[in-house]
């Protein structure tokens, strides 16, 4: 009986030494926005739905492991218009390739709250290198990792035929995310 | 500024029922621009206006047709205004911020809202036929007061007829 109230005590110390593996994505609370260069004017944009998996212990980022699922289709461009043009070919073309995918293969720390996930983004079914800078920060079983990062449309062959010159909309996208992840028990 | 004005009714005619394409995009900036520009100009106008009193009506106009003509050209310098303001609430609305030639930001005044931009898109739009339709009234009653009525009216508006002249009949 004494023991078995050990065992039980030691397994609660562990939870809570281990407790701090941000690994509970609320979706809810999370938002994925871009925003592009339209006529030299900018125009603001998000997905409605995407799916994040995090495992980040800001004291272990070397463990860290991240991947974000973005539904090509939930895709708000700033118009109704927008919206059905870049769902066709020449843009998305979210028949053939519904989803996009980010993979981190590393998080380094940069210093204080700031970190960069180091990983591959696939869209439209072209891979390319990206190095995503954020902030993540706690509050109590909260934590929030926001960070921004600019890719080149024309690398993944979004806006094709008569978009691909940038006159009318600008090559570079900047890509806004901020995921909020709950501390949950550490997965092995 | 009258070509200036017809320009952008006529261009953003055409280009509202245009498919998505990046001609649509610079067309929407140029109506966009040649808008604002009609706007500043209207000020300017305006100001004439202010300190050039026209040339009186002819005494041989009805007291209606005096009337009317006053409601008509008053109303006309209002839609001048208030047509590219309703341009630009309803971009600000759209989620589309105004930047003139492409460099200067026109702050939005709204934020974005697309049911009000919708109804403001439907306020540009029905300001611009009010418009047409004064504009139409306007070029019938100069013919008329030319062609029937055979008085100088239409003659005067034009810009080198002199305050001068019209004291010496
Ligand atoms: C003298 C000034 C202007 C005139 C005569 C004018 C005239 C017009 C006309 C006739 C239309 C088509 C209406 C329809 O059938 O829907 C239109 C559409 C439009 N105008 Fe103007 N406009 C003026 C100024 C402006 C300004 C200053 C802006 C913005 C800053 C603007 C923005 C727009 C937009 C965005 C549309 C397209 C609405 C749509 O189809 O979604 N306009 N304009």
């Amino acid at each position: 009986m004494k023991s078995a109230h050990f065992a039980l005590m030691l397994l609660v110390i562990a939870a809570t030494a281990q407790a701090e593996e941000f690994n509970i994505v609320h979706a809810d609370k999370s938002t994925l926005g871009f925003v592009f260069k339209q006529m030299g004017v900018s125009v603001e944009g998000h997905f409605g739905k995407f799916s994040a998996q995090l495992k980040f212990d800001p004291a272990k980022p070397a463990a860290a492991s991240a991947a974000i699922d973005i539904d090509l289709a939930s895709i708000d461009a700033g118009s109704p218009e927008a919206n059905d043009e870049v769902a066709g070919k020449q843009w998305f073309s979210t028949k053939v390739f519904p989803n996009a995918r980010f993979v981190a293969s590393a998080i380094r720390p940069l210093g204080g709250n700031r970190y960069e996930a180091v990983g591959k983004m696939t869209i439209k079914g072209k891979t390319q290198a990206i190095t995503a800078p954020f902030t993540f920060t706690a509050q109590g079983r909260t934590g929030t990792a926001e960070g921004a990062v600019v890719i080149k449309r024309a690398d993944f062959g979004i806006g094709e035929g008569p978009w691909a010159d940038f006159d009318t909309v600008a090559n570079e996208v900047q890509i806004r995310f901020r995921l909020q992840a709950e501390a949950g028990p550490a997965h092995k | 500024m009258a070509a200036l004005i017809l320009g952008t009714f006529s261009v953003g005619l055409y280009m509202h029922d245009l498919p998505l394409s990046p001609m649509k995009l610079k067309i929407f900036s140029w109506h966009k621009w040649a808008g604002v520009t009609a706007f500043l100009l209207v000020w300017a106008r305006l100001a004439w206006r202010a300190t050039h009193r026209p040339p009186l009506m002819p005494a041989t106009m009805p007291r209606w047709q005096q009337l009317a003509a006053h409601a008509g050209h008053a109303l006309l310098y209002v839609l001048m205004v208030a047509i590219p303001v309703s341009g630009w609430l309803m971009s600000s609305a759209k989620g589309f911020q105004t930047v003139y030639f492409g460099v200067l930001p026109i702050p939005d005044l709204l934020a974005k809202n697309k049911e009000l931009g919708d109804t403001l898109r439907e306020v540009h739009e029905a300001l611009n036929y009010l418009m047409i339709a004064l504009v139409a009234g306007h070029v019938g009653a100069a013919l008329w007061h030319h062609f029937i009525d055979r008085d100088d009216v239409l003659i005067r508006m034009a810009p080198q007829h002199s305050q001068h002249k019209e004291l010496t009949p």
